[in-house]
Order: C-alpha cells, then structure tokens, then sequence
C-alpha cells in the first residue's frame, strides 16, 4: 500500500488525463499570479462600488465579437486630451483636443467628459465637436462654481445633459430630420441628410476659460460609450467581467483547496481514531458520523450563512462541518484493516502509546488515499460555494464566480441574452472542477491496484 | 428476516435523530432573532389594543400612566406566553419542538400562499405538491435513460457510444445545474423563444387551465434536470453491469448459448437492480437537496423557491416549517434507499 514519490509520479506521468489535470491546474495558477500582479487587491475590492466603474461601459459585449461582425458595434473608448494653453493679456484658455477615428456602424451609447481641476475665481468651460463634413457644433458652455480661494472641483459634461440638446437645436437647420426624440450623441454623429452613423475623424474640443490665469488640469478625459469592451465584456453595473473573472480564479482555489484539506484531514483523524479504538467508542462516533451524513446540507448551510455569517472564511469552515463524513467512513474501514497487522499490534504490546501508533503506524499508510481523496473533494466544495454565492449568500467583499453569477441571475441576464454574462464564470467552474476530478481519478487509479485495468 | 428488521428499525432511530438534530440546529441559529421578533410583535399588539380602545384612554391622567399601564400590560403577556425565557430553556425548546413535529408551524410573518392564506402549513401544502412533481417526474425519465443508456454501453464496452456515455457523464457532472438551468432560459426562452424564461404560471390557481399552464411552465426546469442527470446515472449503471456480466454465472449463461439480450435485460439487469435503485433513491434527495437553488433559477413555484424567499425576508415560521418538511422528505427518500437495498440484497437483511 507504501508508495514512494517517485514511484507515484512514475505511474501519474504515464496517465494522460492525470496530467491534463495537472496542466489547468498550474494554468489555472498562472492565472491567479496574474491576477494578484495586474489587479491589486485594492481595485478588486471596489467591486461592488459603482462609483469605481462610471468610465466604464454598461452591459458591453467583448471586444473580439467585432471580428465576427459584419457590422462594427462601437468599442468603448476613452481619449486622452492633446493640451494647448494660450494665454492674452489677463484670460487664459487651457484647450483639450480629443480626435476619435470613429469607423463603427453605430452611433456610441452616450459621451462623458470627465475632468478635475485647481482654480481660483469663476473659469468657463466651452465644448464643441468638428464633424468629418467639417461642420462644428456647440456643445456646452457652463461656468464653474466661483470661489475667492483656490479650489479643487472635480466634474463631468453628459450627453444626456439637457443643455447641450438645446444647443444642438440652434444648429438644427443643417439637419434635414426632426431633433424631437433623438439624443444628443445620435445627432452629432449622424448624417446630415438622414439619421444614420457619419464615419471619419470627429474632434471634440474643450476650452477652459479662467480670468485669474491660475487654472490648472488634473485630469481630463473624453469617454465614448460603446458597445463592446475589454476581453470579456461588462456588466449591467458597468463591471469589467475580465476582472470578476481573474480574481475568481485565486478565489476559487482558496476555497476548493482548503476546504479539501480540513475535510479530509479531520474525516481522516476522525475515522482512524473511531477505527482505531472500536466498541463503543467507535459505536457512538459512527452514529454520529451517521447523523451528520444524512443532514440536508444546502438549507443547513444557507441557515449558517444567513444567522452566523458569510464572511468567505466563515463559509469555509461551514463547508468543512459537512465535508468530512465520507472521508471518516472510508479512513475507519481502512483503520480497522490496518489495525490487524502484525506490526501494529507488535508495538501495541510493546506499551506504545494508542496516538504515536495512529500517527507513525496508522495515517502514513493512508497518505496516498488521502492525496486522492483532497483532489476529489475540491470540486463539491467550489461548486458548493458557487451554488451559496448564486443564492446572494456568498461574502460579497470578495465576489466569487458564483456571485457574478447571481448578479448576472439577478438582472435577468439569460433572458435578456447577455451571454457573456453568463457563460465565463460557469465554464471556469466546470474547468476548474474537472481538473481536480482529473487529477483525483488518476491518483485512484494508482493507489487502488483494482482500478488498474 | 429478523435481521432486517432490526437493520431497519436501527436505520429508523438514526433518520429520526438526524431529523431532531436538524431542528434543534435550525431552531438554536434562528432561536435569538425568533425573540426578538415575538417581544417586538407582542408589544406592539399591546400598543394598538391600548390606542384603540377609547374608554381606557381616557381614563388615563398624565402620559405616565399610560405608559406605565402598557408595560405592565406586555410585561404581563410575555410572562403568559413565556418568553420572558430564553428560547433555549427546556419547557420552551420542548414547546417549540413539540409543535414542530405536530406540523403547528404558525402564521407566516411576511409570506402568504397563492390562495392568501399565512397558514405556514397551508402555505407548504401549496408548495409540496410542486416540487415532488418536478423531481419525481425528472428522476423517473432520468433513470429509464440511464438504464436503456447504460445497458447498450455495457454491452459494447469500448465502442464509440460508451466512450461518448461516459465522457457525457463526467462532463455533465462537473457543471452545476443551475449554471446549465441560466444557459437554457438562454437558449430556449431568448435565442428559441419556446419556453417562458420564468417558470411560474401565469394564470391564477383556480383557473381551469392552470395544471396546463404548470406543465408547460415545467418544461424547462425538467428538460435541464434530465440533462445534467441521465449522463452521469447512466455511467453508473453501466459500471455495475459490467461488474455483473463478468460474473460467473453470466458466462455460463453465454456458453449455454442464452442469447445476449436475454441475458442484459433478464439476468444482468435483475441483478444490478439493487445498488441501482438505492442509487436511484439517494439520487432523488440529493436532487430534492439542491431544489432550493434550481427552483431559484427558474423561478419554479416549489418547496425550494419557498426556502429561499422566505430566507430572504427571514420569515422564521416558514423557515423551520420548510426545513423540517425538506429534511423529512430527503431522510425519507435515503430510507426508503435503504429499506429498497435491504429487500434486493438479502446480504443486508441477514447481518
């Protein structure tokens, strides 16, 4: 029943699907590393603030639909400004050029100047655009808050601010359509003989105007909002899934794993110890090994999570609660085999102590059985955890696939096609669970010579 | 014969125990905020018979002594109903149980049934029959799948068709139903529109077309039971039949020149029925386990979708009503596993 590593790698590199396993799972490792390099921990856990997602598009596909599209949707972009500052006698003007080579077959979902600013007195602000047809358009012109002292004032210019469809009306003789129902970025884009995408350079130009000449920009940016995003997409909340989706990575290990580990070491200490001992002490622990076995675990659990708490560790420990039980009932049988040896009984009689027996003589023979039997656990504990996220259960400081999902559940994502949504986080799950499952059948295999065939 | 009874009545004792465990856990978690929520509701009954009774209100000279009187009043009445006790002290813990056992669950505190009624035990009965029809519906074609399925891959081990079986099943197994249950409202009620995205029935209950309604609505949530379930069932069965036909009777069976059908579906079959059944049983409460979540993706007017609402408003009556149905129903599906086991297996019955 001994094995020794290199024997164990020996078999295990000689069984395809074990090492498939082996490969997603350092692939899966790999992602993890990633994740904690690209995306610091920080940003992961604005998550679920949606003041860290406003530049962000709603409910976008990802990017690469496009190179299966005849039709180009528009990408979301967000433009870094070109500065010019002039300065006359007592004002000064601080212009930022945003050009955009806007080749989609779609009008963008909406624009945003975001900005932020130090200034003292009363500064104007004045955007316009330049048409591929070179018509120019005002857009806006508003003053800043004033104020005596220096000041810092962080602000945004919509396309779905009123003000600028008043704006746009005063030009509305070049246009041969009606402006009634249309919105401002369906205008500025739009051809002039009919309302359909006019394609070309467009550069949107924003002036600011400051009396005291002490103006200075911290930030500006132009955000195009456009239908597909990043590599995976966004959600209802505007989220970059790609995100959800690396970080749910390290999470799901986290909990597969060290669920698998507490489950099966204490189902091992327990089994061996009632196996061990026999009579009644092994009697009453199975009974109760019994009741634990038969509870319902699902309303048990969401009962724990709802009353005790879902903080992930929390959840963790719950699931180990429920985890052990079949372990404990193998690691007994095999106890009660093991205790017949010859060997164990020798240094029974020599007065060894029954714990030194169970640790030197008992668990190692079981190693190689428990190796497989971690690997086996994994996947129930992730899909587990996934199933109490997917119920809103989860911990939602640290969004997990499960809790993607139950966003994407919560917003009606499958009805509403948003597959992209829906998609990722199950595969990652399946793939996830598969690779352990892989790995664990092959360890099986090795260390039970009836499987071998 | 003997034996197996007292397999079965050891087996009993444990399911009961099991099921006492579950309650007093369920009761011990929600027991603290079932306090709060009675000292808060008896109050408050207290304040409005007070405010509404004019007579009694006017008798009262100065704000104090109303305000005396209404303590006194609810001081009176928790101790009458005593809850001036912990919910852990045993005259209380024994009531409470008693009453659960005696399906004297309560009123609802948020929740209602189709009909209006907050009768939690109205409000289950509504419910129950739902999910067993779902459930029982999807394990009874899984399992004549699976065994149609396993049978002709046990008969051609190695062959395209096992292959496929049991990549299906290991495949199938490893996504979560509910995932699967959010690809096919996808597929089939956004891309296929065929079947509603929500599985609750449109027309009220006491329409005449309502159980038409109920079973197209089921359509969805059935046909995603089956799916994730036939392919790992049927890898099972054919596991066990392939142990069997290489018994030795079988080849006996094979070198008399009983031809191959005979002996799948006569002697094969009959002699795997016994861990396949039991399988099959303990399939149906793992299924009825995970109710909660799978009703919760189709939104299926059932047991589990019960669970979970009232969970979500913490409705405690519903909850303990639930969950000691739920757990009555999931120890009955693993008993009756095992009384199934005992009766194919006579090994079992003797020990």
């Amino acid at each position: 029943m001994s094995f020794s590593p290199k024997e164990i790698w020996h078999e295990f590199s000689r069984n395809d699907i074990g090492l498939i396993g082996i490969g997603i799972i350092l692939a899966l490792l790999g992602l993890s590393i990633i994740a904690f390099v690209s995306i610091p921990v920080e940003t992961f856990k604005e998550w679920n603030d949606p003041a860290n997602w406003l530049s962000y598009p709603k409910s976008a596909l990802p990017a690469w639909v496009n190179y299966f599209l005849p039709q180009k949707i528009p990408e979301h972009l967000v433009l870094l400004p070109q500065v010019s500052i002039q300065k006359t006698d007592r004002v000064m003007a601080v212009t930022n050029l945003f050009a955009v080579d806007y080749q989609y077959d779609s009008f963008p979902s909406d624009f945003i100047y975001q900005y932020s600013t130090k200034y003292s007195a009363s500064p104007l602000i004045q955007m316009s655009v330049t048409r591929p047809d070179g018509l120019e358009l005002e857009l806006m012109s508003t003053s800043l808050p004033s104020s005596d002292t220096q000041t810092k004032f962080s602000g945004m210019i919509f396309s779905t601010d009123d003000f600028m469809k008043k704006n746009l009306k005063s030009d509305s003789d070049h246009f041969l359509f009606p402006f009634d129902t249309l919105s401002s970025e369906n205008i500025v884009f739009s051809k002039l003989d009919e309302n359909k995408i006019l394609k070309g350079h467009y550069v949107f130009k924003v002036t600011f105007y400051d009396v005291d000449g002490n103006l200075s920009l911290d930030e500006s940016k132009f955000i195009l909002g456009g239908k597909v995003y990043g590599i995976m997409g966004t959600d209802e909340l505007r989220r970059d899934l790609a995100v959800g989706l690396l970080w749910g990575t390290p999470l799901a290990l986290f909990i597969g794993i060290s669920v698998a580990v507490g489950s099966v070491i204490l189902g091992l200490v327990y089994g061996v110890y009632a196996g061990y001992k026999g009579k009644t002490t092994d009697e009453a622990m199975m009974r109760f090994n019994d009741i634990i076995y038969a509870m319902p675990v699902l309303p048990l659990l969401i009962i724990l999570a709802v009353t005790i708490g879902n903080s992930i560790f929390l959840i963790v420990g719950f699931l180990v609660i429920f985890g052990w039980v079949g372990i404990a009932k193998v690691s007994r049988s095999m106890a009660l085999q093991i205790k017949t040896l010859q060997y164990v009984e020798a240094s029974k009689l020599m007065g060894q102590k029954d714990w030194k027996i169970i640790f030197k003589h008992i668990l190692p023979q079981l190693l190689p059985y428990t190796f497989a039997s971690i690997a086996i656990s994994v996947p129930g504990a992730i899909t587990t955890e996934a199933g109490l996220s997917f119920l809103g259960l989860g911990d939602p400081t640290f969004p997990t696939w499960g809790q993607i999902l139950h966003d994407a559940s919560s917003y009606g994502a499958a009805a509403r096609g948003l597959w992209w949504w829906i998609v990722p986080p199950g595969i990652m799950i399946a793939i996830t669970g598969l690779a352990f499952v892989f790995m664990g059948h092959a360890m099986d295999t090795i260390v039970n010579p009836k499987l071998r065939r | 014969m003997m034996g197996f009874k007292r397999y079965l009545a050891k087996r009993a004792i444990t399911m009961f125990g099991v099921l006492m465990a579950t309650l007093l856990v369920t009761v011990a978690l929600v027991g603290s905020n079932m306090d709060a929520i009675l000292n808060q509701s008896v109050a408050l009954d207290v304040r409005t018979q007070v405010t509404n009774n004019k007579q009694l209100l006017a008798s009262f000279k100065t704000p104090e002594e109303l305000d005396n009187y209404t303590q006194n009043q609810i001081k009176q009445r928790i101790l009458a109903l005593g809850l001036d006790q912990p919910w852990y002290s045993p005259p209380r813990l024994g009531l409470a149980m008693y009453k659960i056992l005696t399906l004297d669950f309560g009123h609802a505190k948020f929740l209602t049934s189709d009909t209006g009624s907050s009768d939690v035990k109205d409000i289950i009965l509504e419910k129950l029959p739902r999910t067993i029809l779902l459930f029982t519906t999807a394990t009874v074609i899984i399992s004549i799948l699976g065994i149609f399925i396993g049978a002709i891959a046990a008969n051609k081990v190695n062959s395209k068709i096992d292959k496929i079986t049991s990549a299906f099943a290991v495949i199938s197994s490893s996504f979560p139903v509910w995932w699967i249950g959010l690809l096919m409202i996808f597929l089939f009620a956004f891309i296929y529109p065929i079947f509603p995205a929500r599985a609750t029935p449109t027309v009220p209950v006491t329409d005449p077309g309502y159980l038409v309604s109920l079973l197209y609505h089921m359509a969805l949530p059935l046909i995603t039971l089956v799916l994730i379930g036939f392919g790992s069932w049927s890898y099972l069965v054919r596991n066990f039949l392939i142990g069997i036909l290489q018994e030795d009777f079988i080849m006996a069976k094979r070198a008399v020149g009983i031809d191959e059908k005979k002996i799948m579906y006569r002697h094969a079959l009959k002699n795997a029925a016994p861990p396949i059944v039991t399988v099959l049983a303990l399939g149906l409460s793992g299924s009825l386990g995970g109710a909660i979540i799978t009703e919760a993706v189709f939104d299926w007017p059932g047991m589990g979708r019960l669970y979970f609402e009232a969970i979500s408003v913490l409705d405690l009556p519903v909850i303990i009503g639930a969950t000691y149905v739920l757990t009555a129903f999931f120890l009955a599906s693993i008993f009756l596993a095992d009384i199934l086991y005992g009766y194919f297996d006579p090994r079992v019955r003797r020990q």
